[in-house]
């Protein structure tokens, strides 16, 4: 099971569910799982190229997957994932 | 005065759509970042010249361009730092004419980010929080610290534990809850991010980030209001988030919207430490993204490798055909004794940073000789003494006796001839 902690701006969408657990394998996985259980999610997260949006961080255990291998980051069981908006901070 | 003073709405900077005034900072359909919008129109009519002139010598003067409903309730004294004329700075440096914005001496906690946080806690005030809080590289804590503690609000920082001892205890000394964080700002900004959306607090560079952000762009103002009402050819400015940077053109924007100086050729260049680069590889690199990087600098207070505004200060630099450019630590503490020899101010390690990159843009031309510049110069350098100990010179050391201290000045200095 992955854990998935899904941001404020996402939880209208997931019915105020602040956290998810689901199936997969790497981090395109966990996006393809949560579109499919609470739809129109994927759009928010992902551009029009398909890639993860500048706008939008996701972290393996607390590292930010740009320092491991981006969507395809691999995942295990019991790996927890954060979604956080990039325009934070500074 | 209208419900929200001179805001409409806050906007989307990706895709336009407009939201309530309220504590929130991002876009629920693309995560883009939310920034408040005003009703220049209305402001035009009040924001003169003239006006400007006759109100208190505070920040507080462009009030009209400033995020809050009402009157300011904390930070009324904040800002309208000196805009020094740096004749000795600018031969050691190459140029003909220099300019130190010196927010070393901000009012209260002698760095730039008072701006920011008088409009956050002001705002924070307004929508009825008690706490307030920020993820900080250690000037915003101390700022929030001791705003929050003169306006009676409970406050929580969160600081990278590894920070220098001034800075540390310049948020102790408030009475303020300071978590110290293992790791680097990025985590600390990741993890406030999380807390941001569990506990109803005012997280100043988080969900009042569109409020707070704003407040930078008094510096412009006061810049261009100092030089006699008019844009410098050339502005300086430290990077960590980048965010400062893209505030300062704004505010050159906004005055020449509304009619305050003329919209002459104006460059806005950004400064990094190599030991945090980010922003400035990718400018140099030509490209209009960055990579996130691993923070290794003395200049603590800029070292942010995931830069929230770096995409939109690549875009800023690019727009005003500015450019960007990074220094090393031993070049950092250079320009840090440079500005103090040559000036008699006293910079953080950011200032240093911004010292040497004008250095570095004067030599190769990307700022030409004949020309003038303002360096932003955002800190204090009290707070960071831990980074030039030992590489500011020594004293020298003798009895109170009049014999050891002519045989330890020697040739230096002639007894006058009575």
């Amino acid at each position: 099971m992955i854990k998935v902690r899904i941001p404020l701006t996402l939880r209208r969408l997931t019915g105020h569910e602040e956290v998810v657990e689901l199936d997969a394998t790497t981090v395109a996985d966990v996006i393809d799982a949560l579109h499919s259980r609470f739809n129109g999610i994927r759009e928010r997260l992902v551009d029009e190229r398909g890639a993860i949006r500048k706008s939008v961080l996701v972290f393996v255990n607390d590292e930010d997957i740009r320092f491991l291998e981006n969507e395809r980051t691999p995942l295990h069981d019991g790996d927890e994932i954060s979604i956080v908006p990039a325009f934070a901070g500074g | 005065m209208e419900k929200h003073g001179f805001m409409k709405a806050l906007k989307c900077r990706e895709c336009g759509r407009e939201y309530p005034l309220a504590a929130t900072h991002v876009c629920e359909f693309d995560f883009g970042p939310l920034e408040v919008a005003y009703d220049y129109e209305r402001a035009k009519k009040t924001l003169t010249r003239k006006t400007i002139e006759s109100r208190p010598q505070t920040m507080w003067r462009y009030r009209e361009l400033l995020p809050i409903a009402g009157e300011p309730t904390v930070g009324c004294e904040v800002g309208y730092t000196p805009l020094i004329r740096a004749d000795r700075l600018a031969a050691k440096l190459g140029i003909r004419e220099l300019w130190i914005k010196n927010d070393t001496v901000n009012y209260p906690t002698l760095s730039f980010k008072d701006r920011v946080v008088s409009v956050a806690l002001s705002r924070a005030r307004e929508l009825g929080f008690e706490v307030v809080a920020c993820a900080s590289t250690g000037n915003l804590a101390n700022s929030v610290a001791a705003n929050a503690a003169a306006a009676g609000l409970k406050s929580y920082v969160f600081i990278p534990a590894d920070l220098e001892q001034g800075k540390i205890v310049n948020s102790l000394v408030y009475g303020a809850n300071v978590i110290a964080i293992r790791g680097h700002y990025d985590e600390v900004n990741r993890l406030c991010a999380e807390i941001a959306g569990k506990y109803g607090w005012a997280f100043v560079n988080v969900n009042m980030r569109p409020y707070y952000a704003e407040g930078s762009k008094s510096m412009g103002f006061e810049i261009a209001e100092q030089l006699g009402w008019k844009l410098p050819q050339h502005t300086v400015v430290p990077m960590a988030s980048g965010s400062l940077l893209t505030k300062i053109h704004k505010s050159y924007q906004e005055f020449a919207k509304l009619g305050l100086v003329t919209e002459t050729p104006y460059r806005v260049h950004g400064a990094q430490a190599t030991g945090c680069s980010p922003i400035s590889v990718a400018q140099k690199s030509g490209l209009d993204f960055f990579k996130p990087v691993k923070p290794n600098t003395i200049a603590k207070s800029l070292a942010i490798g995931t830069p929230a505004d770096g995409f939109y200060a690549l875009k800023v630099m690019k727009e005003t055909g500015g450019c960007a450019e990074d220094v090393t630590d031993e070049e950092i503490r250079d320009g840090i004794r440079m500005l103090a020899e040559c000036e008699g101010i006293f910079s953080e390690t950011a200032g240093g940073v911004t010292v040497g990159v004008a250095k570095k843009l004067i030599a190769s031309g990307k700022i030409s000789s004949g020309d003038s510049a303002v360096l932003c110069i955002t800190g204090n350098g009290l707070k960071t003494l831990d980074a030039v100990v030992g590489h500011v010179g020594q004293t020298r050391e003798i009895k109170p006796s009049l014999r050891e201290f002519e045989a330890l000045i020697g040739a230096e200095a002639e007894p006058m001839k009575v």
